[in-house]
């Protein structure tokens, strides 16, 4: 078993968790806001493809950035009439806010569409296997892997070399400082809650031939996402990005050589690394 | 001194009011009033005691923490474990076994876990339940997996009272003594010296540290009894029940007592109460009349409450009592 | 005059009668909200199809159904429901469990109750055994899981077997049963992969690579009904292992009929042991689905678990009939045991020994036809009962 198809396989799994999870870490780091809803816009953009294809016979790109779009707008409504009054509360006021707002999307869903599972209908091309030359890989999975790439050297750019980037980050590492500067904090705080929420929509839909769609997803799989951000470092985009990487990879790994630990390895792992890290890979030591 | 004398003063010294008493006598009166519901009565009652478990930490010692089910299963298997498998099914014994195993789990967890805060402590202690989900699954041959371990007889409660399978009977009254017992500790802890410290550590650490209190033992020691009464309420639910399975360990009970907590409102004593009365009877109700839409209805009284009633229902009955006083 | 007056004596008296027919409550248990609420729907729809097309069935009884959600496969929350149905609500018979736990939960109190308790579904071997008030009409793992075993080695002609299975009682359960099926026709099952936990559905990736590596005849695979077994069939297609030359097998779990026309191109050559299948060819089974699609859309199926509750709905029938509205347990115990009935998936028959079902396996390959993935039979295995109470295998023996 060579070593390629490992590799190959853990990136794609860890890109899925990387679309989805970077928006709840800058998200995190900037607002310091635990927002367990984040798994909801993620099943939101999912279904957003999946009625966008089957009931307007929109393809599936376009489907995909009308999900984002549309999930955007909805998390920035969101924020301003009802996040926006629990800046000020307490950690588990939030808490409890956000995870009542995971049921209300979860069983509105159930409601309106029904309890099964949903399968995102991926175009030809990116079904079946390409032939990278030295191997024969899925080609979904090579697709993930490109995307999420594409998406890390987005977002970079996007913090490092354009104006709200640096606000972003100046309004991460220090939000007092950055408003006596003139940073308009609050319109930031929509903006990249609105960002981040549609980019957890795309993954969603990306995600789903992997993780799979129905409404429960956003509970199940809160904990990955945590974790990843958790051992990432809050509000930095690379941490996310190396941690879901590292976090794919070893899981598959461990997977494939011994698979009766089922997921111990990643929980265990994880608690060995945040005892040795508390701050992540890229956090601000506290 | 006269006995009266004497009650009144011990009244007094623990700050006892009248109303107090309430809660029980309803609590009996529902086992006269509710004959048929008392295994739904019994899941409350169990509930309460571990909502009050996490209170000491989370109101008091201000320690946030979503895997507080690890002390609650840790107990509810150490009870199934010692009836299943070494023939020990003496109640009361039992529920002090299940008190020490958890609270030695809650020691060592507490101690390597507690260095950290904010989500990496949120994380770890998840991890730390995580992994003994997995443990019970991988142990299933000891656990019963997640089929879990069936048919768990217990002896008569002081060889009298048999567990009553089909009504519930025996099991709410030893569950409501049970409750009364951990809610008297719990109380005399919170008003004690030490749990002045706790809520001292709470409000503001570095005036303590600064004061020379030795903060982490004070955080372990808490973190160790709340894991005692947890695994005193999982042990419970084993006897009660009759059956554990892997579910005593999820995340799913985590985060619903969590939730039961601070909706009743935490940092007070009796938002365990509240908050686990009305969010199992409005569960109960809305999921016997609308059986596919009950969830809708939770996530909206959760929003509508985290939204205007910030420190629970306890909380918006003192912002309404204050508000009346003003006048 | 005096003969008027018998007349109206016996027409009153005979009125009287006929208004005091029994009602027989029936309590239903199932996952109405949460991750099964998908397989509670189609039980449910089953029991009501039954009633549909047998409107006389219960005569001269009326029945009540009274239906308590189970919510989470916990356990707790279906012993709750049971002990309030049997408390207060006061009912004759309990019926519905789709996962053991909740079945295992509640045994203690049918027993202590002395209510019957008829299975839908749950799977596990030995739940029969925890009391004698309990009968099914659904299955356990080792009716298809042995059979799929002797199949596999007598006529597909494997010889080298790999098994994956989620790892939880029914994953290990399909896994004895396969094992012990296959090894005792001359195959050999060469590895055991346990795939994760039945909660979430794992990237099935890296535990389908290890199995193409050893390179089997075939790969039988034991998931949860559901979106595992759809994430099955995307991971084997995806990883190239037909062409490698294995053959995917398992039971139909895998190939629910609800989930089958999503599974797209790669279930093509899947080959299943179970119990059903909508495209089984019997009178009974086409006039099933035909009922089916006319009353809940035509892309709705039946599938095993709505066809459980069909038979669970006749057998209660039977009971009620057996023993005119006046239900106890043992009496209903006796009245099912030897019951033979004409289902949809075949004749069944409750075994008076052990109280679980005997009844066809199927074996089945999955073809293509009019641009619709469809079942084909390709062998019968039949009157099959549950090898583990039969063999007294591991926690079936007590």
């Amino acid at each position: 078993m060579d070593l390629a198809s490992i590799l190959l396989g853990g990136l794609a799994s860890g890109m899925v968790l990387f679309v989805v999870s970077v928006g709840l870490s800058v998200t995190m780091g900037l607002m310091g806001f635990v927002n367990l809803a984040h798994g909801g816009f993620a099943m939101l953009g999912g279904y957003a493809v999946v009625l966008a294809m089957r009931h307007w016979g929109l393809p599936f790109f376009a489907a995909l950035a009308l999900a984002f779009l549309a999930v955007a707008a909805l998390a920035a409504l969101l924020e301003r009439t009802l996040y926006a009054r629990l800046y000020r509360a307490g950690e588990l006021d939030q808490v409890l806010f956000t995870i009542g707002l995971a049921f209300v999307m979860i069983a509105a869903v159930t409601l309106a569409i029904g309890p099964e599972s949903q399968t995102v209908a991926l175009p030809e091309w990116l079904r079946g296997q390409t032939d990278l030359g030295f191997l024969s890989y899925r080609s979904y999975s090579l697709a993930l892997i490109a995307f999420g790439a594409a998406l890390m050297l987005a977002l970079w750019l996007g913090f490092e070399r354009t104006r709200i980037g640096a606000q972003i980050r100046a309004a991460v590492d220090n939000r007092r400082m950055a408003q006596s500067l003139g940073v308009d904090v609050g319109r930031l705080f929509t903006l990249t809650f609105a960002l981040g929420s549609g980019l957890a929509a795309v993954g969603g839909a990306l995600g789903a031939e992997i993780l799979g769609l129905d409404p429960q997803y956003p509970l199940r799989y809160l904990v990955y996402f945590l974790i990843v951000v958790a051992v990432g470092g809050l509000g930095r985009v690379s941490g996310v990005f190396f941690a879901s990487l590292a976090i794919g990879v070893l899981d598959f790994v461990l997977k494939f050589n011994f698979p009766q630990g089922g997921t111990m390895f990643i929980y265990a792992l994880t608690l060995a690394f945040l005892l040795l890290r508390p701050q992540g890979l890229f956090g601000k030591r506290a | 001194m006269s006995l009266r004398a004497a009650t009144l003063e011990y009244a007094t010294r623990h700050r006892l009011r009248a109303w107090e008493a309430l809660p029980w006598a309803a609590g009996l009166a529902v086992f006269f009033l509710f004959p048929n519901h008392l295994a739904f009565g019994t899941q409350v009652l169990i509930m309460i005691l571990f909502a009050l478990s996490l209170d000491l930490v989370l109101g008091y010692a201000g320690i946030v923490t979503l895997g507080h089910a690890a002390f609650f299963g840790a107990g509810a298997y150490t009870v199934g474990m010692l009836a299943a498998h070494a023939g020990w099914s003496e109640p009361l014994s039992g529920l002090a076994a299940a008190a020490l195993v958890a609270g030695a789990l809650g020691l060592a967890s507490g101690w390597i876990v507690l260095r950290t805060h904010g989500l990496t402590l949120l994380m770890l202690t998840l991890c730390t339940m995580a992994l003994l989900e997995q443990a019970a699954n991988m142990g299933a041959a000891w656990t019963g997996g997640f089929d879990g371990m069936p048919g768990l007889e217990f002896q008569p409660l002081l060889g009298r009272f048999e567990f009553d399978v089909l009504y519930f009977r025996s099991q709410y009254l030893y569950a409501l003594a049970v409750l009364l017992g951990g809610f008297l500790l719990v109380r005399m802890l919170v008003h004690s010296s030490f749990g002045r410290s706790l809520t001292g550590i709470r409000e503001n650490l570095l005036r303590m540290h600064a004061i020379g209190a030795p903060v982490r033992a004070r955080q372990v020691l808490v973190y160790a009894i709340s894991a005692a009464l947890a695994g005193v309420a999982g042990g419970l639910f084993t006897q009660a029940n009759g059956f554990v399975n892997l579910a005593v360990l999820g995340l799913d009970r985590s985060a619903g007592v969590l939730i039961i907590l601070i909706l009743g409102g935490y940092g007070r004593l009796y938002g365990a109460f509240v908050g686990a009365i009305a969010y199992l009877v409005l569960e109960h109700t809305l999921a016997k009349a609308y059986p596919s839409a009950w969830q809708l209805g939770i996530g909206l009284a959760l929003v509508l409450v985290a939204l205007y009633a910030r420190n629970g229902v306890l909380g918006l009955a003192d912002g309404l009592r204050r508000r009346g006083g003003a006048r | 005059m005096k003969a008027i007056g018998i007349l109206a004596l016996a027409a009153a008296l005979s009125a009287a009668s006929g208004a005091q027919a029994q009602t027989v409550k029936i309590g239903i248990v199932l996952p109405y909200t949460g991750v099964g609420a998908e397989f509670g729907q189609q039980v449910d729809r089953g029991m009501q199809m039954y009633m549909k097309l047998n409107p006389g069935a219960f005569a001269p009884y009326k029945v009540e159904l009274i239906r308590r959600d189970s919510k989470n496969p916990s356990g707790a929350e279906a012993k709750t429901a049971v002990q309030e149905l049997i408390a207060q609500d006061k009912v004759d018979i309990l019926t519905g469990f789709i996962y053991s736990p909740d079945a295992i939960a509640s045994a203690s109190l049918v027993t202590a109750a002395k209510k019957p308790m008829v299975i839908m579904n749950a799977g596990t071997a030995w739940i029969t055994n925890l009391s004698p008030m309990i009968s099914r009409v659904s299955f356990s793992m080792w009716h298809s899981g042995f059979a799929m075993g002797e199949a596999a080695a007598k006529t597909l002609r494997a010889k080298t077997a790999v098994v994956g299975y989620t790892d939880y009682p029914p994953g290990k359960d399909s896994l004895d049963a396969f094992k012990r099926g296959f090894e005792a026709n001359g195959g050999k099952v060469i590895d055991e992969i346990p795939m994760g936990g039945p909660g979430q559905v794992p990237d099935f990736t890296p535990f389908f690579q290890r199995a193409k590596d050893r390179k089997p005849d075939v790969f039988f695979v034991f998931v949860p009904a559901g979106d595992h077994a759809v994430g099955v069939v995307k991971t084997y297609g995806a990883l190239g292992m037909r062409e490698a030359g294995i053959k995917l097998i398992g039971q139909g779990d895998i190939t629910q009929d609800i989930k089958l026309q999503s599974m797209g191109a790669n279930a093509v050559g899947l080959i299943t042991v179970h119990h059903y299948n909508a495209d089984l060819d019997n009178a009974a089974n086409r006039r099933l689905v035909a009922a089916w699609k006319q009353e809940y859309g035509a892309d709705a199926t039946p599938d095993f678990m709505g066809v459980q509750g069909y038979d669970g709905m006749a057998a209660i029938a039977h009971v009620v009939r057996a023993l005119k509205g006046r239900i106890d347990a043992e009496g209903a115990m006796k009245a099912l045991k030897g019951w033979k009935y004409d289902s949809p998936r075949g004749p069944i028959m409750i075994d008076p020994a052990t109280r679980d079902i005997v009844m066809n396996e199927y074996l089945s390959e999955l073809v293509r036809k009019d641009g619709r993935l469809v079942q084909k039979n390709i062998g019968v295995i039949e009157a099959v009962k549950d090898m583990c109470k039969e063999l007294k295998a591991g926690k079936c023996a007590q």
